[in-house]
């Protein structure tokens, strides 16, 4: 068998599947169980819809509401939170990119009432990324656990843009620049801009996640970080690379919200880094790394704008009502995960 | 990069040995972990790589895929000196490992563990998922795994887990293929389809490297052994010039001659017989992949010692019977009261008491005063309604360090000044305080110099003495043949052989260790 490839021979040895009925049925079961959990917020998103249809009717179902209202103004979750899909998937967590948000906005309007929007966009991602860079590195190669570092980023970036602002006493303007007007308020076939380009965004991080190799060595690195090392899989580089797109993210929505509003607000993005994180956990990726859906995290974040919009449409309940609402559904997904976990593991 | 080092693979260039480590050595802070070890391997070669705990023989793999990097030495790789940093620069080059935990990603699917980092690509650069899905399950049958390529690793067995490692290793065109103990969590049947691939391997010219303490999977697929000792390279030869008990000898440093002329045991026998009702009573403990119907027997005032190489479970046969570590089948009696089911906590309070393998991981609380970690377990005991009475506590823990001549400079000493030995007795009298009646001692020797070594074993000799029964597991053949009544050996989880008072000698021990699979084979076939 000397000119016979390992391969070959090492199916010459006979011998039954190792498998059974009873296990591929076990696997079917698990399957099913694993749907159920990515695919929770699909669910819960279909079901809120039609509850919000047949409350409200048209006034919620009317383009003005679902996608001038509910849409535009979750772009920049949005963003926000395919950044933050990547982190959560390779085990990590990014505090700053609420504050990494405030700061690309406050950095764009400043740089672009001087100097033109081109260089506004420039230098607010600039930042951004560098930011981004700095955590990354520390994070990949310092092994610095991602809570602490991006808590101190997120203090950083906050620090800037109020810095930039004189402590927020002043109020940055950008200028008339039609085009970057256009990029926060615009619409193309009558879809707002931001919301265009969220949707972009979306596409290319579900491409990224689900059919590149770096999307292969994220959830590697979540699965488990030492096997990944091991396997001689890049995993420094990729680390590194998640913070960078995840601020650089932040960024976008920044630069957005100061395109849309002419101006950059210090405050901005305020706790939006755990709403990000709400919506991811709530689409059905695990905080201890390595499984997630980017489809599930659009889930998620069109579910919180839509328990929102219904609670304003409500009119009588408080703003802050809908925080405990959304409370309560990441308590209840967490819940669910925790309970199909454990169906899982046993016999 | 080391590539470009690297003769073109598949060139005609012919190579006398396909990987080569010369006299490299390996010291991490004061510890020698590997001491001018030289380990060579030609294409088309099976070497075994063997040796007990703290030989080597991890650093040496770490050292030939570029996890670690030699201070002394160097690494030669098809003839000519390579200089691996990553275990990706391995890889680049064509040495290939399957690590002895399964390294895989456990979420993802078989398919894309098969192919993460070289996942076949459409003409966009996108991962060309329908093409990897059916190459795996064409790659996966023919390693007689026939799963769907898309469930995920974790949720399929051990064995077709470790297959699948296997699979990826060998699928990457690799000329070198590490394996360490790639049969630890395999069946019988899996182990044969192993070998299989092992020996298309070798007549395809790759080298492989097989690290494994079971001695009949080395005698039946490996050309060449070669064994480390205490970071030593102590035998390197062919496999047909080695006998089993020559093989145990090298590997526990002791050679068969020496060991026939054995000094008999120190200690008075106790009679190890059924008459006497035993005190521990252990039953066919069964646990899949781990124990396998192991029994014995304690009376009072008796040492049953455990011996075996490493692998053989003796440790997870302490744990099981202290209830650490779950069974599926099996019973354990404490002077004929079943404890059902066994847990630590029942355990304690039927008299079984456990010190552990690893003191710094499991036993002692390095920053607390000796007193303190003496009376921890004991607590409960010593206190009315919550409150540890002071008085009672100092005078129990002055008794134990006179009785065990813990030297200190007194009780309120931290644990972490005293030396190795101080320590152990530290870890001793906190288990005397719960006044056991039954003593499972799991290497209380290691790690400590060679005059406190004496003492602890006179001390266990004092404590059989008054009664206690003690399970002694040991390394050290020599400690086994002179401090035990009776010694059961343990192999790969099975109770290999026993021998009674009178009959113990290292040689006797060793003996069995070499020639149980033999007997086990016969028995089989």
């Amino acid at each position: 068998m000397t000119d016979r490839t390992a391969v070959a021979a090492a199916g010459s040895v006979p011998g039954p599947p190792i498998h059974d009925d009873a296990d591929r049925r076990a696997d079917r079961r698990d399957r099913a169980v694993a749907l159920v959990r990515r695919s929770g917020a699909v669910v819960m998103l279909a079901v809120t819809l039609v509850a919000g249809t047949a409350g409200f009717g048209l006034n919620f179902v009317h383009p003005n509401n679902l996608l001038y209202t509910v849409a535009a103004g979750s772009a920049f979750l949005a963003l926000v939170a395919i950044g933050m899909t990547f982190v959560i998937i390779t085990g990590g967590i990014d505090l700053s990119v609420g504050a990494v948000l405030a700061m690309s906005a406050v950095i764009a309007a400043w740089a672009s009432a001087q100097w033109g929007g081109i260089v506004g966009i420039s230098f607010a991602l600039g930042a951004a990324g560098l930011v981004g860079l700095g955590q990354g590195v520390l994070i990949s190669m310092f092994r610095l656990p991602p809570f602490i570092v991006t808590l101190a980023g997120m203090q950083f970036a906050r620090g800037i843009a109020f810095k930039v602002t004189d402590e927020g006493n002043q109020t940055v303007l950008i200028g008339d620049i039609g085009w970057l007007r256009w990029l926060g308020r615009g619409t193309v076939l009558g879809i707002p801009v931001p919301v265009l380009i969220a949707l972009i965004a979306f596409a290319i991080g579900s491409l990224v996640l689900a059919r590149t190799r770096t999307g292969q060595v994220v959830f590697a690195i979540g699965g488990s970080p030492d096997a990944a090392s091991l396997m001689g899989l890049p995993v420094r580089r990729v680390t590194t690379s998640v913070y960078v797109w995840s601020a650089l993210l932040a960024g976008m929505a920044g630069v957005l919200i100061a395109a849309r509003s002419s101006t950059g607000e210090p405050t901005a993005g305020y706790g939006m880094e755990l709403q990000a994180i709400a919506a991811v956990v709530i689409g059905g990726a695990l905080l201890t790394g390595g499984a997630g859906k980017m489809s599930g995290t659009l889930a998620g974040v069109a579910l919180l704008a839509v328990i929102q919009n219904l609670i304003n449409q409500v009119g009588t309940l408080s703003q802050y009502f809908q925080d405990v609402v959304s409370g309560g559904f990441l308590l209840g997904v967490v819940l669910l995960q925790a309970g199909l976990a454990r169906r899982r593991r046993s016999p | 990069m080391v590539k470009s080092d690297l003769a073109p693979r598949g060139s005609g260039a012919k190579h006398d040995l396909a990987l080569e480590v010369r006299e490299v050595s390996k010291h991490f802070g004061g510890v020698t972990a590997l001491d001018n070890v030289s380990f060579s391997l030609a294409p088309g070669e099976v070497r075994a790589l063997i040796g007990e705990n703290g030989a080597g023989k991890s650093t040496l793999i770490k050292v030939m895929t570029g996890v670690y990097r030699p201070d002394a030495g160097e690494l030669r790789y098809l003839g000519e000196r390579v200089e691996l940093h990553t275990p990706r620069d391995a890889q680049d080059a064509g040495i290939s490992t399957i690590y002895q935990e399964i390294n895989l990603a456990p979420q993802m699917s078989a398919a894309r563990n098969l192919y993460l980092g070289r996942e076949p690509r459409t003409r966009l650069g996108l991962v060309d998922v329908r093409r990897m899905v059916s190459d795996a399950r064409e790659v996966l049958s023919q390693f007689g795994v026939y799963v769907d390529p898309r469930t995920s690793l974790r949720e399929l067995g051990m064995g077709v887990q470790q297959m699948v490692a296997v699979a990826r290793a060998v699928t990457t065109d690799a000329r070198v293929v590490i394996m360490d103990e790639p049969t630890s969590s395999l069946e019988p049947r899996e182990v044969d389809r192993l070998f299989a691939v092992i020996r298309a391997l070798r007549d395809s010219g790759v080298g492989v490297v097989y690290v494994s303490h079971k001695l009949d999977e080395v005698f039946a697929i490996c050309d060449s052994i070669t064994v480390l000792r205490d970071g030593k390279r102590v035998h390197d030869g062919p496999a047909a010039e080695l006998d089993r008990l020559g093989l145990v000898g090298h590997m526990l440093g002791r050679s068969p001659e020496e060991l026939r002329s054995a000094a008999p045991s120190r200690r008075t026998p106790v009679p190890h017989d059924s008459e006497v009702p035993a005190l521990l009573n252990v039953q066919g403990l069964h646990r899949r992949h781990v124990l396998h119907d192991v029994s014995l027997q304690v009376r009072s005032g008796e040492v049953v010692g455990l011996a075996g190489l490493l692998g053989s479970r003796r440790s997870e046969t302490v744990k099981a019977i202290f209830g650490a570590l779950p069974v599926e089948t099996g019973s354990v009696h404490i002077d004929g009261v079943e404890l059902a089911p066994v847990t630590p906590a029942r355990a304690l309070a039927a008299g079984l008491a456990l010190l552990p393998e690893d003191r710094k991981l499991e036993g002692i609380i390095p920053d607390q005063s000796i007193k303190e970690n003496i009376v921890l377990a004991a607590l409960p005991r010593l206190s009315r309604a919550g409150v540890v009475s002071d008085a009672r506590r100092d005078e129990l823990v002055e008794v134990f360090m006179r009785r065990l001549r813990i030297k200190a400079a007194s009780p309120n000493q931290k644990v972490r000044e005293l030396s190795g030995g101080n320590q152990q007795k530290v870890l001793l009298a906190r288990l005397l305080c719960l006044q056991p009646r039954v003593l499972l001692l799991d290497e209380p020797t290691r790690g400590i110099d060679v005059g406190a070594k004496e003492e602890v074993r006179a001390l266990i000799d004092e404590l059989a003495d008054a009664g206690l029964g003690v399970v002694l597991i040991s390394s050290e053949l020599e400690e086994l043949a002179d401090g035990a009544d009776h010694v059961v050996v343990l192999q790969d989880g099975r109770v290999a052989g026993e021998l009674s008072a009178g009959h113990i000698s290292e040689g006797e021990i060793m003996t069995i260790i070499a020639h149980h699979d033999d007997q086990q084979s016969q028995v089989g076939s």
